[in-house]
């Protein structure tokens, strides 16, 4: 489904990514593993299109993103689950759920409102409610609602527990599991290693910028971050 | 009679004028200081116009044409700029506008047009085509409101850098709020040119984009009820006492920072203040 091709890419001149080469199934699951600065993040921005690639191919369902806006990107399949959550503070659940929907047509919106709700149930309850007052856990679990409201198909998902209790935790990666049981493929970064490696089929690992390791993540080696 | 003509159309073209920068600085949160230059130029080319014998109606669509054509091209420059940035882009254009137009004979330079002709229809008439234009304005700022645009603009005012996250395309909006925002400033200024019949360029400097910005931002950001609101008393105070007229600046001034400071949700938030409040009680 996604193919990445001798991927370099970086921020202007400073190039971060050298020669990345992955490739991911529909429903299968990766984690990106490194170090502070190693290009997590940037290799999640190359893909969802806020970052242009220096050099290399990105293929989503046999389509080459290079010339793909954010935009297009996220009508082709790709949702983002931002560092921090990002929620909108001030617009409601719904509408921060609306708003996730922009790649989509109107007449959809409700049936991925519906879907969003029978993953998230504790959100149904709160729809009318303003995303910022709501916890840590619930904010999570808005954002992955909001990236569903895209249809995607592979979604990238950037420090799932960052800032979260153990439990929430926890519970974020129940509702990921479900995700990838509904043929959602996951790109995921968590600064708990352990637990992105323990939750995903296969495993990238980052060194200042370079593939170290790629493979199963049941035959990784050992990661001292 | 034609005193209270006279007042409730100034009213009526504040209320359109205030309406249009709502959906810029409202809507979309791109602050505008340059607001009045989008005025100036509808009421220019619908003034223009008139005199060449064009149909007062008929101007309309020329002076929202041109206000919006030069308020995409503010907005494709802004593009790359935001906050006190933006603020400060757009303050130049109102400076630019009264500089152009202070050296152009052929728009009367310092002098500005006189002679504009009256609407066909009297002043009543020229009462109702405002108000009319208002209504329109105002239902379109509705059903952008109401509609997937005005949860795009949402977004965008409240964290622009997430929007794109969420593969928003933030520049088409951007634009979209300006041309909307421009046009609307463009057929307030061709219906303004017809009220006072003789523009100038101090109709359109610096001081009218505050003014406008006072009006919104008293009203409560985006808020398009509180908005009307704060226009048209903003509007018709001057009108009944001279005094205000007089110190208008320093009344908007005191206006603009006791609702920063005390209300910053404006009319709008005090409202729903007082009615959350008597609902407890």
């Amino acid at each position: 489904m996604l193919q990445i091709r001798d991927l370099c890419s970086g921020y202007r001149d400073i190039t971060v990514l050298r020669d990345i080469n992955l490739e991911i199934e529909e429903g299968e699951t990766l984690a990106l593993v490194g170090s502070n600065g190693a290009g997590k993040t940037t290799l999640l921005m190359s893909i969802s299109g806020h970052i242009s690639p220096n050099s290399g191919k990105i293929i989503l369902n046999g389509t080459d993103l290079a010339s793909k806006g954010p935009d297009k990107r996220c009508f082709l399949g790709v949702g983002l689950v931002p560092e921090g959550r990002r929620v909108f503070p001030d617009l409601t659940v719904f509408e921060n759920l609306v708003v996730g929907g922009y790649s989509r047509p109107n007449k959809m919106q409700a049936e991925n409102i519906t879907r969003v709700m029978d993953v998230f149930p504790r959100l149904s309850d709160r729809q009318k409610q303003l995303a910022g007052s709501l916890s840590g856990g619930e904010q999570q679990m808005l954002a992955f609602g909001r990236a569903m409201m895209s249809n995607p198909s592979l979604m990238l998902v950037d420090e799932l527990s960052l800032g979260l209790m153990p439990s929430v935790v926890d519970e974020c990666y129940e509702a990921l599991g479900k995700l990838v049981k509904k043929g959602i493929a996951v790109i995921l970064v968590d600064q708990n290693s352990d637990a992105a490696m323990g939750f995903c089929s296969n495993s990238l690992i980052l060194e200042t910028g370079h593939q170290h390791w790629y493979g199963k993540s049941s035959s990784a080696p050992k990661v001292s971050i | 009679m034609t005193y209270e003509i006279v007042v409730l159309t100034n009213m009526a073209i504040a209320v359109l004028f205030a309406l249009s920068l709502n959906v810029i600085t409202g809507f979309c949160g791109q602050v505008s200081l340059g607001h009045a230059a989008f005025l100036g130029i509808g009421a220019y080319t619908s003034a223009m116009l008139s005199k060449a014998g064009v149909p007062m109606v008929i101007t309309f669509i020329p002076a929202m044409g041109t206000a919006a054509l030069i308020g995409l091209i503010v907005g494709v420059a802004s593009l790359r700029v935001r906050h006190d940035f933006l603020a400060i882009t757009t303050m130049g254009v109102v400076f630019l506008f009264t500089g152009i137009v202070r050296k152009q004979e052929l728009l009367g330079g310092e002098i500005g047009i006189a002679g504009i002709p009256a609407p066909d229809f009297g002043r009543i008439g020229l009462l109702v085509t405002s108000l009319l234009c208002v209504l329109a304005y105002l239902l379109f700022t509705i059903w952008i409101r109401r509609s997937w645009t005005g949860f795009a603009f949402d977004s965008i005012s409240e964290d622009e850098d997430t929007a794109t996250l969420l593969g928003i395309n933030v520049p088409k909006f951007k634009l979209f709020a300006f041309i909307v925002g421009t046009s609307g400033a463009g057929l307030a200024g061709a219906l303004y040119a017809h009220q006072v019949r003789f523009i100038g360029p101090d109709s359109f400097g610096f001081v009218e984009s505050i003014s406008v910005l006072a009006m919104v931002i008293v009203g409560g950001i985006g808020s398009i009820w509180g908005v009307i609101l704060s226009a048209a008393f903003l509007s018709a105070l001057p009108q009944f006492f001279q005094v205000i007229d007089d110190y208008k600046l320093l009344v908007y001034g005191l206006l603009l920072f006791g609702a920063m400071r005390f209300a910053p949700d404006g009319i709008d938030g005090l409202l729903r203040k007082v009615s959350r409040w008597r609902a407890v009680k």
